[in-house]
Formats: C-alpha cells, sequence, structure tokens
C-alpha cells in the first residue's frame, strides 16, 4: 500500500481516528478495570485495618475529625465484635513531619484505649533508615522501642532524647519523632471525639428522664 | 513561607535528575558542555511552566469536570507536544535571537520525562496553580543546576586519564552518583 | 533480516539500556529492587510490542508529518492500559512504581522503537523486534535491581542472602542507581568487545 500524502485533510482525518479510537478503548478498558480498582483499593484498607486491631467482626461506618493541630482531617473506622459492642477503633493518620515530608499511618486503638497496632501506608523516608519504622516499633521482643499495648495516657510515647520512653530508630530520631506525632494525634483526636460523644450522650439520656 | 519550603525542596533536598531521576536522558546526553547545558536549561524552564500552567487548567476544567480522569496521559502528553511545536512556531517569529539559543533543544523535550512527570507531580501533590508554578520554576532550576554541575565535572573528566574499561557512560555515570550523594546531604532540610 | 538474530539483539549487542542508553529515568528510578525492575520492564514490554504490532500494521494509513503524534498517542493509549490494569490487580506494584507508570509514555525506547524499526518494518519483524527490545529492556532493569538489591539490603527478590546490616545502604539509594549502571555498562562494553 502507498504511503499516504501529507495533505491538510489527511493529516486531521488521520489525527482525529486514532484521538477517536483511542479514547473509545480507554472508556471501555476504564469501565472494565473501575470496580476493580475501587475494590482493590477497599481491600487494601480493610487489611491495614484488620491488621492494627484485635479480631472483630464487623466495621462500623466511618468518620471524619479534623485534628486540633492539623489541616487535614483524620479517618475514623469503628470495629465491633459479634454483640456490636466496640473493639476498636483504626485511625488514619499522618505527619508533614518526616524527614522526608508525609507519613501516613494507620493506628489501632483499642476499646480500653491502648495502641493496638499499626501499619504504615505512605511514606518516603530513608530505605534502610527512617524506613525501619514499619517493624521498629512493635517489636514485642524489645520493650524500650516496642509501643503496642501502651496507653498514651499513662506511658510518654516520645523518643528518650526528649524525655520519653520511646528508643529511637538508629540514626533517625526525626522520622521516629514524627511517627510518635502521628500516633499521637491520632489518639488525641480519636479521644476528644469520644469525650464529646459521651458528653452529648449523657446530655441525650439527661433530657429524657435518664432512660437507658 | 510555603513557596520558599517548595522551592528548596525542588531544587536540592528532592532534586529532580539526582533524587527523582526525572530527565535523565537530556542530563546524560546533552551535558558534554557548559553552554549547551545552559541553553537546555532554558529551553525546559520555559517549556516546564507554560506546560505545568496549561496541564493544570485542563485537569481542572476538562478531566475533573467530566470525570476523565484516566485520560489524564494521553492528554497530558498531547498538551505537551503541541505546546513544544507551538512554543517552535512563535518564537522563530517573536524572538529569532532566543529561538537561536533555544532551537535546537526544543524538539528533544518532548520525550523529556522531567516535564511530564512535573506536570503529574503537581496534580498528584494537589497543589494550586500558584503553588504549581512555584514548583515548576523551582524544578525547572533544580534541573539546570545538576545539568551545569554535571557539565562542569564532565569537562574536566575529558582531561583526566580515566581507566580504559570505564571510559565514556560508565565515568560519567559514576561521577552522576557521586553528585547526587552529594545532594543527599540536603536531605531533611525542610 | 533472521528473526532469531532479529530477537536476541536486545539481551547484550543492542541492549536498550547498556549500549543504546535509552529509557534511562525508569531504569535508575524504579530499580531499588530485582522484583521493581522486572514489574517495570514487563509493563514497558508489553507497550513497546502492541505499540509496534498497531504502528506496523496502519503505518501505510498515516501521512507521514502526523506521523509523531500518532504514534505518542497510541502509546499513551497502551501505557494507560497498563496503568489501569495494574491499579486493578497488583496494586501494590502500582504503589512502588508509581510516577514511573504513566512515564512510559516519554520513555524514548518506545517512541525510539516505533519510529527507527516498526514504522518501516512488516509486521512479524516488529513484534518480534518489540518483544527481544521488551526483554532486553527487562533484563537489564531486573539486573541492574538485583545487583542493587543484593548489595544495599542483602537479598535478591526478598530472598535474604545475607543480614540486611552488613548491606551498602548506598547501593539502594540515589547514588547506588548511578554507581551500579555505570559499572554494568563497563562491564557490557568489555563484553561486546570480547
Amino acid at each position: 500500500m502507498a504511503q499516504k500524502e501529507s495533505s491538510f485533510l489527511n493529516m486531521v482525518v488521520t489525527l482525529t481516528i486514532v484521538a477517536l479510537v483511542a479514547a473509545t478503548v480507554l472508556g471501555f478498558v476504564h469501565d472494565l478495570t473501575k470496580a476493580d480498582i475501587e475494590l482493590a483499593k477497599k481491600v487494601a484498607q480493610e487489611k491495614a485495618i484488620k491488621s492494627v486491631l484485635p479480631p472483630f467482626d464487623s466495621l462500623g461506618e466511618s468518620w471524619k475529625t479534623l485534628p486540633a493541630d492539623g489541616a487535614d482531617s483524620l479517618e475514623f473506622f469503628p470495629a465491633f465484635d459479634a454483640e456490636q459492642k466496640l473493639v476498636g477503633v483504626a485511625v488514619k493518620t499522618y505527619t508533614k513531619n518526616g524527614f522526608s515530608g508525609l507519613i501516613t499511618l494507620m493506628a489501632g486503638i483499642s476499646a480500653d484505649g491502648n495502641i493496638s497496632g499499626y501499619e504504615v501506608l505512605e511514606h518516603k523516608e530513608t530505605p534502610g533508615l527512617g524506613s525501619k519504622m514499619d517493624v521498629w516499633f512493635k517489636d514485642e521482643s524489645k520493650p524500650s522501642q516496642n509501643i503496642i499495648g501502651k496507653n498514651p495516657v499513662t506511658s510518654n510515647l516520645e523518643v528518650t532524647k526528649d524525655g520519653g520512653e520511646v528508643d529511637a530508630i538508629t540514626a533517625s530520631t526525626i522520622t521516629s519523632r514524627a511517627f510518635l506525632e502521628a500516633i499521637k494525634r491520632a489518639y488525641n483526636t480519636y479521644k476528644e471525639a469520644a469525650d464529646q460523644q459521651e458528653a452529648t450522650a449523657k446530655a441525650d439520656s439527661n433530657k429524657k428522664g435518664g432512660q437507658s | 513561607m510555603e513557596y520558599i519550603v517548595i522551592i528548596i525542596a525542588a531544587i536540592f533536598v528532592n532534586n529532580i535528575v539526582l533524587n527523582q531521576f526525572l530527565g535523565i536522558c537530556p542530563f546524560l546526553g546533552v551535558s558534554k558542555k557548559i553552554s549547551t547545558a545552559v541553553g537546555m536549561t532554558g529551553a525546559v524552564t520555559f517549556v516546564m511552566v507554560i506546560a505545568t500552567i496549561v496541564t493544570y487548567l485542563i485537569q481542572l476544567y476538562i478531566l475533573n469536570a467530566y470525570g476523565l480522569q484516566f485520560l489524564q496521559t494521553i492528554f497530558f502528553i498531547l498538551v505537551i507536544a503541541s505546546l513544544v511545536q507551538l512554543v517552535e512556531i512563535i518564537l522563530k517569529k517573536v524572538s529569532p535571537a532566543l529561538y537561536q539559543a533555544l532551537g535546537v533543544f526544543l524538539p528533544l523535550i518532548t520525550t523529556n520525562c522531567a516535564i511530564l512527570g512535573v506536570a503529574i507531580l503537581t496534580i498528584q501533590k494537589e497543589f494550586n496553580l500558584m503553588e504549581g508554578v512555584v514548583y515548576a520554576i523551582a524544578n525547572a532550576i533544580g534541573f539546570g543546576l545538576a545539568l551545569v554541575l554535571f557539565a562542569g565535572l564532565r569537562e574536566h573528566l575529558d582531561l583526566v586519564n580515566v581507566p580504559k574499561g570505564l571510559k565514556g557512560t560508565p565515568i560519567a555515570l559514576i561521577v552522576a552518583g557521586i553528585l547526587a550523594m552529594a545532594f543527599m546531604g540536603f536531605s531533611g532540610l525542610v | 533480516m533472521n528473526q532469531w538474530t532479529n530477537f536476541t539483539k536486545g539481551f547484550i549487542k543492542e541492549n536498550p539500556v547498556f549500549v543504546l542508553l535509552l529509557g534511562m529515568c525508569p531504569t535508575l528510578g524504579v530499580t531499588s529492587s530485582a522484583i521493581n525492575g522486572l514489574g517495570m520492564g514487563l509493563a514497558t514490554t508489553f507497550v513497546l510490542v502492541m505499540s509496534n504490532l498497531v504502528i506496523s500494521l496502519i503505518k501505510s494509513q498515516i501521512p507521514s508529518k502526523v506521523r509523531i503524534p500518532s504514534f505518542i498517542v497510541i502509546i499513551a493509549a497502551f501505557v494507560t492500559v497498563v496503568e489501569l490494569t495494574m491499579q486493578a490487580y497488583l496494586p501494590s506494584l502500582f504503589k512502588s512504581l508509581g510516577l514511573f507508570i504513566p512515564l512510559i509514555v516519554v520513555n524514548c525506547l518506545v517512541l525510539g522503537r516505533a519510529e527507527a524499526f516498526a514504522s518501516k518494518n512488516n509486521l512479524l519483524s516488529s513484534l518480534v523486534d518489540g518483544v527481544g527490545m521488551g526483554l532486553g529492556f527487562s533484563f537489564a532493569l531486573t539486573l541492574l535491581g538485583a545487583a542493587r538489591e543484593f548489595f544495599g539490603a542483602g537479598k535478591i527478590f526478598d530472598i535474604v542472602v545475607y543480614p540486611e546490616d552488613y548491606g551498602m545502604l548506598l547501593f539502594v539509594l540515589a547514588p547506588g542507581a548511578f554507581i551500579v549502571l555505570g559499572y554494568l555498562i563497563a562491564l557490557i562494553n568489555r563484553m561486546n568487545k570480547a
């Protein structure tokens, strides 16, 4: 077949056809994968929630709250057991003070107020140094660096250099500081929200004449 | 203050070439002489800023508005390709002197991933238009800094006695590695 | 051309990374581990093969002046297909390759092969060229990733070879990418001469 001539009409027609076909194909692929992309995101999130909380039966409706000291809101995922009793709350929290900026975590707070686990979702910390935070703070064999099972009210969750009781990651104090800040932010914001809820619940029940 | 953080982060801490690995092709390709490195930097700055503004507006008013985010790649690369052509034509007409200086570099820019990379990163980082522009300028400066430094090193490299097996590209890459190491000293700055 | 030489040229003799120095950005950017290198290599191979295929099929229908823009659109379409598919079925790989997936579009390797080979050769040759070049690219990326992972973290494909604490962190970081690639190119140059 002979090469098509580069006349204006030919060029316009060719480019239009190429663009149209490409857009149609992509629209089709997009429709095909859309549901699966959503699903993959949801599965990843649920996996993170499961790994930071004690075993639970079902997830309640999530909500978002603005922390007292940040511009972006935290997301809360309450988890319940078979009797609809609260097992714990997973909190998607963050800090912008990492060595390379933003760190996003999923932190678990059990019903009794202890840290039940955490999972690092996103970070840009130095590989081999700051990036060790994904296991460092949950090493059960090293109590001086482990934060799992500790309660931020009774334990001072700060690095030892700042007078706290958590050993910072070797050569990564800034990352460690930022990490603990994110955890505490999750806990404090949750506590505040829970206290408020309790207060409104109390006010409600008072209005209703103490019925429960 | 926020702008200063963006600028320092883009130029030094997350240098687009030495840390993010964008724009490596021109970094290795046109870094044999300082003068060409400077010319390339000028052309990249020019296109990067305009491309970032145009792609930002497209993302906001076309892709987001109609839920067509999945066409981002195709839209952006087309915009950049036609923009480069357009800049070339306009420059030729309006400022022949500038065209003389930058002209030869313009066609190379379409496949410079730094341009597309910065355009996409501006969207991903959820910058507003002004921050996007500052980010683009800072990245262009970062690109220029790395390119000119590297060109200076390579000019000296020509005069040094390099082991035979490492002559040419290998030694250039190793020098780039050492330069990247030097830039690591900036990490943690912001 | 003999299809076998056409196929094998991409591995050592005309290796896109080590010899032709094409597609350097993803080469350096994603190879902090062998698996990332392999994933990126295969994604690029897919785009390369598919765009070579389509372009060699329709080459006579495209006026030469709009050749490049048409190629870019075709390549961008396949890149988006990879992007969406990977996001749906391999989300963790998608996350670690990040920005470099959409950037396959501007990988000089893909456009270079389209322009230099697929637009001049028949369907079969273009297909073989795409597969060969793509696998050569994957081979280079995997090799580089494995070397960096081995020296930096004491692992290859996540299999522990020696304890991580003895690894030289530098190799996983940005400078390591440049340095390891420099030595690999020197090595391949030596092999090609011999």
